[in-house]
C-alpha cells in the first residue's frame, strides 16, 4: 500500500513538472527527423550536434524536437508531417530516402519550410543541402598511403549510391598520389548502420591483411576491430577518438552546425530561400578531427593538402583521370564538375571491385 | 522447492476472452512505470502515447494506414497458422507483391487506362502467390521445414527487389540513385480523406470479412481447423493435408502480396530499396494477438500501429526515445504469452524432497 501512495506522489510531482513549464514569446519551432537513432555516434548524432547548436545560439528563441529512427518509407512521411502539423516551422529531413516524403508533405503545408538533407530535388519551400565529404576522404588517401606497409586498405561500403562511390574514388585518389599502385578490399554490408555486420566486416578484412581501415557506415565497430586487432583506421560522421584512442588517425566530421544555425537565423529575419547548399572545407561542413597516432611529417603533408582544398586552390577530381574501364573521365588539368560528381556511378583506374549493379 | 508448470483439465473459455485484454493492463501498468523511472510525467506519457494519436482525423487516418498492411496480410496468415502450417515468410511475400504489381507502373508507364490499377492488383496477389508457392510446393513434395524456406526466401526477395531499384528498375532521371521512376496517377491507388488513406484499406477490410465467412461459415474453414488440431481425423474425414498446405500458403501469400502492392502503389508511390518497416514479421503478432479470429485481428492490428504512432507523438509532445515503442511491443507480446500459458497451466509449487522430510 505504502508502494502505491509512494508512485501516486511521484506520479503527481512528474505531472506538476511536465504540465508547469509556461511559454513566453512564441519561439520559433524547428523540427529534425533521423534515420538512426541519436546515440549512433555517428551520421544522426552529427545531426543532434547540430541540432544542439541551434538551441546553444538561440536559447529560448527556439524549441527544437526530433524524431529518431524513422524508416524511409510510408512511415517517413507520417512522421514528417507530424512536425509540420505540430506548428514546426523549420524541419530538417536528415536522409536521402525522406526525398519524396519530404516534398508531399511541403506541398500540403505551404508555409513551413523544410531542408533536406542530400537531396537533389527542390520546391518553393524545400531546400537541400549536402557536404563535400570526398574532400576529406581525398586526405585520408594520402594518409592511409603512407602508414600503410602493405599497401592495402580495407574499405566497408554501405550502398553503391553516387556519395559512396564518389568518396571511394576520391580517397583513392589521394592514395594513388602517394603509391600508385596501392589497392583496397572492399565489403558492402548494405546497411548505414549496422555494428555486428560492420564488425564482421571489419575483421574479415582484417584476415586478408588489410593494415589500414575505413568505412563508410555510420557505428564506431570498424574502428573499434582495427584498435582490438591492432591496426590503424579513420573515423567517420564523427570524432571516434574516444571509441579508438589507439587507433584512430583521424576522421572525417560531418559539422551541420554553422549551416543550421544559418538556416534558423534566416527563418526568424525573413529572408529565407529555397537553395541547395553543397558545402565543404571552406564552410567548415566537412572537419578534419585532430590527427592522432601519426608521424608529424604525415601530419603536416595532410595539412597541406586541407589548407589547399580549403582555399580552393586545390580540387580532388582534377584530371588526368582514368575510368576503371580504361576510358578517359577527365583530360589533363580538367575539374570536375559537380553534376558529374553527383551522379557519379563508375569507379576509377585502379579499384579492383565491381559497382555491385 | 520450485515451480512446475503444470497443464490444466479444463481451459476457462471467459479466461481465453479476458487474457488479451488483461495482457493490455499489465502492459500499461509497467508503461506507467517505466514512464516514472524515466522521469515522464506518466499521465502525460500515457496520454501522450495512447490518446494524443486518437484526437484528430489525421491521427486516424494515419492509423488506419499503418494497421491497414498488418491486418491484411495477419488475416492471411491466421488461415495458415489455424492449419498448423507455418509461413513466417509474409515479409518477403509482401515484397514480391510490391514488385510484380509495380511491372506496370515501372516498364509500362505509358499504359494508363482504367485497367491498369486492377491488373496491379493481380499482379500483386500473383507475386506473394508465387513467392509462397515454393515453400508450399517443397513442403508437400518433400516434406522439407516450411518455416525455415519461407524465412530464408525473404531475404532473397529483398535481395531481388534491392537489385532491380540499383539497376535494371533505376529512375532514369534520378542521378543513379536507387530508387525507381515515380509512379503515374494512374498507377497510384484512390484516395480519400485527408490523402493518405487509400484503396489498400478497403481491400482489409474486404478481406477481413472474406476469412471471417471462410473460417465461420464454410466447410472450407472447417476442414482448415481440422487439419490444424487433428491431421488424423481429418485424413479420416477424406481433408487433404497437402491441400490444406496449398490453400494456407497461397492465400496468405496473395494477401501479404496484396498488401505489398498497396504499400508501393497507395502510400509510397514508387519503389524504393526500403518498402517495408518489417510488416510482415509485426503481423505474426498481430495474428497471434487477435487469438487467430479475425475481428480480434482487426483490434490486434488497430493497437500495435497504435504504438508506432503514439512512440512517435511520444517523442514529439514529452520526448522520450523511441525505444519506448520497441519495450512496448515486446512487453506486450511478453504479456500475452504469459497470460496465455497460463490459461493452458497452472502454476504449482512443489516442495522438494528433503524439505519434505525436515516438515
Amino acid at each position: 500500500m505504502r508502494k502505491i501512495v509512494k508512485l501516486a506522489a511521484t506520479a503527481a510531482i512528474a505531472l506538476g513538472l511536465g504540465t508547469g513549464a509556461a511559454l513566453s514569446a512564441d519561439p520559433l519551432k524547428v523540427g529534425f527527423i533521423y534515420v538512426g537513432p541519436v546515440g549512433d555516434h555517428g551520421w544522426s548524432y552529427q545531426h543532434d550536434q547540430g541540432r544542439k547548436a541551434i538551441e546553444a545560439k538561440f536559447g529560448d528563441k527556439v524549441e527544437t524536437t526530433y524524431i529518431e529512427s524513422v524508416p524511409e518509407g510510408a512511415d517517413a512521411e507520417r512522421a514528417i508531417e507530424r512536425l509540420a502539423r505540430s506548428g514546426h516551422e523549420l524541419i530538417f529531413t536528415t536522409s536521402f530516402g525522406y526525398m519524396n516524403a519530404t516534398l508531399k508533405v511541403a506541398k500540403k503545408f505551404p508555409k513551413v519550410k523544410f531542408e533536406h538533407a542530400t537531396g537533389y530535388k527542390r520546391a518553393k519551400n524545400v531546400s537541400t543541402y549536402g557536404s563535400r565529404f570526398y574532400q576529406g576522404r581525398y586526405v585520408l588517401g594520402q594518409i592511409a598511403a603512407k602508414v600503410s606497409k602493405v599497401g592495402t586498405a580495407g574499405y566497408i561500403g554501405s550502398f553503391p549510391i553516387p556519395e559512396v562511390v564518389r568518396g571511394m574514388n576520391s580517397f583513392m585518389l589521394g592514395a594513388q598520389s602517394v603509391n600508385p599502385d596501392f589497392k583496397i578490399k572492399t565489403i558492402w554490408v548494405n546497411s548505414w548502420y549496422n555494428p555486428g555486420a560492420e564488425a564482421d566486416a571489419a575483421k574479415a578484412l582484417i584476415d586478408q591483411g588489410v593494415d589500414v581501415m575505413l568505412q563508410h557506415t555510420d557505428s564506431p565497430a570498424p574502428l573499434q576491430v582495427a584498435q582490438a586487432r591492432g591496426i590503424v583506421g579513420f573515423g567517420q560522421a564523427s570524432d571516434m577518438i574516444k571509441f579508438a584512442p589507439e587507433a584512430q588517425l583521424t576522421a572525417i566530421v560531418d559539422k551541420w552546425d554553422n549551416y543550421y544555425v544559418d538556416r534558423v537565423q534566416a527563418v526568424m529575419d525573413g529572408s529565407w530561400k529555397s537553395q541547395d547548399t553543397w558545402g565543404g572545407m571552406d564552410t567548415d561542413m566537412v572537419h578534419m578531427a585532430a590527427f592522432t597516432n601519426l608521424d608529424d611529417e604525415i601530419a603536416a603533408e595532410a595539412q597541406k593538402t586541407i589548407d589547399a582544398i580549403t582555399a580552393g586552390t586545390f580540387k580532388p577530381f582534377t584530371g588526368p583521370i582514368t575510368k576503371q574501364d580504361g576510358s578517359v573521365y577527365l583530360k589533363d588539368g580538367e575539374v570536375a564538375e559537380d553534376g558529374s560528381l553527383l551522379s557519379m556511378n563508375f569507379f576509377i583506374k585502379g579499384v579492383d571491385d565491381k559497382l555491385p549493379n | 522447492m520450485r515451480l512446475e508448470l503444470e497443464k490444466r483439465a479444463e481451459t476457462s473459455k471467459r479466461m481465453s476472452v479476458l487474457s488479451p485484454l488483461i495482457a493490455i493492463a499489465l502492459t500499461g501498468i509497467s508503461v506507467t512505470l517505466m514512464f516514472i523511472a524515466l522521469g515522464v510525467a506518466p499521465l502525460a506519457g500515457l496520454h501522450a502515447f495512447f490518446v494524443e494519436p486518437l484526437t484528430s482525423v489525421w491521427s486516424w487516418e494515419e492509423l488506419l494506414v499503418k494497421a491497414g498492411p498488418l491486418v491484411l496480410i495477419a488475416v492471411g496468415l491466421s488461415v495458415c497458422f489455424l492449419s498448423n502450417t507455418w509461413n513466417i515468410g509474409a515479409e518477403g511475400q509482401f515484397t514480391m507483391g510490391a514488385i510484380f504489381g509495380s511491372v506496370i507502373p515501372v516498364l509500362y508507364f505509358d499504359f494508363t487506362s482504367a485497367w491498369a490499377l486492377p491488373l496491379m492488383i493481380l499482379m500483386g496477389a500473383l507475386g506473394g502467390m508465387v513467392w509462397a508457392a515454393i515453400p508450399a510446393l517443397l513442403r508437400t513434395k518433400f516434406n522439407t521445414n516450411e518455416i525455415l524456406v519461407s524465412l530464408m526466401l525473404v531475404y532473397v526477395a529483398q535481395y531481388l527487389l534491392d537489385f532491380l531499384v540499383r539497376g535494371p528498375w533505376r529512375d532514369p532521371d534520378g542521378f543513379n540513385f536507387p530508387e525507381s521512376r515515380l509512379f503515374d496517377a494512374a498507377h497510384v491507388l484512390p484516395k480519400f480523406g485527408d490523402g493518405r488513406l487509400h484503396l489498400g484499406i478497403a481491400l482489409a477490410v474486404v478481406a477481413v470479412l472474406l476469412i471471417w465467412f471462410l473460417l465461420a461459415k464454410s466447410l472450407k474453414g472447417f476442414e482448415i481447423k481440422v487439419i490444424g488440431q487433428a491431421p488424423r481425423a481429418g485424413r479420416f474425414a477424406g481433408f487433404s493435408q497437402n491441400r490444406t498446405i496449398w490453400f494456407g500458403f497461397l492465400l496468405s501469400g496473395a494477401f501479404a502480396g496484396i498488401a505489398g502492392l498497396s504499400e508501393v502503389s497507395g502510400a509510397i508511390e514508387q519503389l524504393t530499396p526500403v518498402i517495408s518497416p518489417g510488416y510482415g514479421f509485426t503481423a505474426i503478432i498481430v495474428a497471434f494477438l487477435g487469438r487467430l479470429n479475425p475481428i480480434g485481428i482487426v483490434f490486434a492490428g488497430l493497437l500495435l500501429g497504435l504504438s508506432y504512432l503514439g512512440g512517435e507523438a511520444a517523442q514529439v509532445s514529452v520526448g522520450i526515445s523511441n525505444k519506448m515503442t520497441n519495450v512496448f511491443q515486446g512487453m506486450l507480446l511478453f504479456y500475452v504469452l504469459a497470460c496465455d500459458i497460463l490459461i493452458l497451466y497452472r502454476l504449482r509449487l512443489v516442495r522438494s524432497a528433503p524439505a519434505k522430510e525436515a516438515s
